[in-house]
């Protein structure tokens, strides 16, 4: 068995920028093991601009953006394996991977960070009615074989979901030649960015159903016709809208999970955002093993994913210089009224850096709101919103010594003004 | 008076332009330079990919240097349709200079070594 102080799973945005953190905070032994034969993750096939404007106060591709971590965790000689996929681990921080040119390896940990990503839901994770014909695809494989590989998937074609994904390719495809015939979106407002909105469907004139979704998929072989239907507040279709659109093909851009898998026989607890419980330091249950990015819960910016990685660095090389008590003050965070989640779910408050970060998403759009975070019935912070969408994650910064330990329940509620 | 979502960040600053071309609503100046110009000559930064001879990769993604005027977005991604790029390549690297003969160059946005 070979043995690293610090091994780091998946190797895109995340797991670079986790790693770099760690070097730079002086913890010199580390291992980033990366399924694919390169670094970099999702980015790669992300080739559209927007990345960046945080971290590097310009507009990047998604390629430019990942090349800058890899040319850098090169230069620092940072450890990685390619095509090196995980199978297993342990509570014991035992990680067992397979790689053509390593064979069956284990490789014992002292920490661990899991930054391994989010999957798309597919079409049976929606249960469409109707046949089962090729054509359907989801949008994230439609771009993987656009960008990556040259094949359009499709000539006419129709997105359900108005994920940022979805009205990326909607404007990819029809840059490539292809009709795209409209996007439905079952909720009564968008999924993806305003910007996307505007400049990958108005500029194209490619319609946006709000409250419609897909109600039948017909086909004898391929897709050959898509059938939309408005819903109620119920989600119940509404007979006498139905719409149909003759077309070969059905992206699919309904949403992101992350991917616990390698969580999954650790018996610890995940949280409403589907990631694992973690505390301040992005610490699971498990002392030692962290998780970030996307597999903890889905980003909408990779330059928030970038700084969130490099909290479960920080968290991480505090661990390995044994620092972290793991005792003192305990805070549970808890998403009161209007709110769909917060990280992190626990706050020790002993253990806790200079500042502590809390993000949250509502649960539905709002407008003219106040969202409280409460230490028990105390008012920690107040931040006033003009508008707010379930699309758009918040981040505050606290500072520590505002925390009282006086009540063990921290709150972020949304209050609307009368 | 105007209304128009500025498409520079992810914030997507919701901007009033009156009939003088005053803007209100931005966060910051990018927002002003972004609804003048959408009410007068509309531009828009191209990303695609082209073919690139490689033992690696089958394609490059690729952007334009500068965003490019709306109307010639596509008449440029027929010229990327002309293209087969040799390797090494880098990013920065000019794939077409003038393309659609708008004074903005076609770059790389990855590099590939062989």
């Amino acid at each position: 068995m070979i043995h690293h102080r610090l091994v780091i799973i998946g190797g895109g945005s995340a797991g670079m920028a986790a790693a770099i953190k760690a070097y730079e905070l002086g913890e010199k032994d580390i291992l980033i093991l990366e399924k694919n034969n390169y670094l970099g993750g999702i980015l790669n096939q992300c080739i559209h601009n927007g990345f960046g404007l945080h971290e590097f106060k310009e507009e990047l591709t998604g390629p430019e953006f990942m090349s800058r971590f890899s040319k850098q965790v090169n230069e620092l000689g940072i450890k990685y394996r390619l095509n090196a996929n995980v199978l297993s681990m342990t509570k014991d921080k035992v990680i067992t991977y397979s790689s053509e040119e390593d064979g069956l390896v284990e490789v014992k940990a002292d920490a661990i960070i899991l930054t391994t990503g989010c999957y798309e839901r597919n079409a049976g994770a929606i249960q469409i009615a109707g046949d089962r014909p090729v054509g359907v695809y989801t949008a994230g494989q439609a771009q993987l074989y656009l960008n990556c590989y040259g094949y359009l998937v499709g000539k006419k074609v129709f997105i359900l979901g108005s994920g940022d994904i979805g009205l990326i390719m909607a404007r990819r495809m029809t840059l490539e030649g292809a009709k795209v015939l409209g996007v439905a979106e079952l909720m009564p407002y968008s999924a993806g960015l305003n910007r996307n909105i505007v400049q990958c469907l108005q500029d194209f004139n490619i319609p946006l159903y709000l409250s419609h979704t897909v109600k039948e998929v017909r086909g004898k072989n391929r897709v050959e016709k898509v059938i939309i239907a408005k819903v109620d507040e119920k989600m119940q279709f509404i007979p006498g809208t139905e719409m149909e659109f003759d077309c070969d093909t059905l992206l699919l851009s309904v949403g992101l999970i992350p991917n616990n898998d390698l969580f999954n026989n650790l018996g610890i607890k995940f949280s409403k955002t589907r990631g694992a419980v973690v505390n301040q330091d992005m610490e699971t249950e498990i002392p030692g093993i962290f998780s970030a990015g996307n597999v903890l819960h889905v980003h909408d910016l990779v330059d928030y994913v970038v700084s969130e990685a490099r909290e479960a660095a920080v968290g991480a090389v505090k661990y390995l210089s044994k620092t972290t008590k793991h005792a003192g003050f305990a805070y549970e965070i808890k998403q009161g009224f209007g709110i769909g989640y917060v990280v992190p779910q626990v706050l020790n408050i002993d253990d806790a850096s200079d500042k502590v970060s809390f993000k949250f998403r509502v649960a539905k759009p709002f407008k003219d709101i106040v969202i409280n975070i409460k230490e028990g019935e105390r008012v920690l912070k107040k931040i006033i919103k003009p508008a707010i969408v379930p699309s758009e994650m918040e981040i505050v910064y606290l500072p520590k010594e505002i925390f009282q330990k006086e009540d063990h329940t921290i709150t972020v509620s949304v209050e609307e003004k009368k | 008076m105007r209304e128009l979502i500025c498409i520079n960040c992810p914030r997507g600053c919701r901007l009033k332009v009156d009939d003088d071309l005053n803007v209100t609503g931005n966060f910051c100046p990018r927002g002003v330079i972004y609804a003048k110009n959408e009410l007068t000559h509309p531009v828009r930064t191209l990303t695609s990919t082209v073919k690139v001879q490689s033992t690696l990769e089958r394609r490059l993604p690729v952007k334009s240097s500068q965003p490019l005027p709306k109307e010639k977005v596509f008449d440029a991604v027929k010229e990327l349709d002309q293209v087969s790029v040799e390797t090494p390549v880098h990013i920065g690297d000019v794939i077409i200079e003038n393309v659609a003969q708008t004074g903005v160059n076609i770059v790389a946005t990855k590099n590939i070594e062989k």
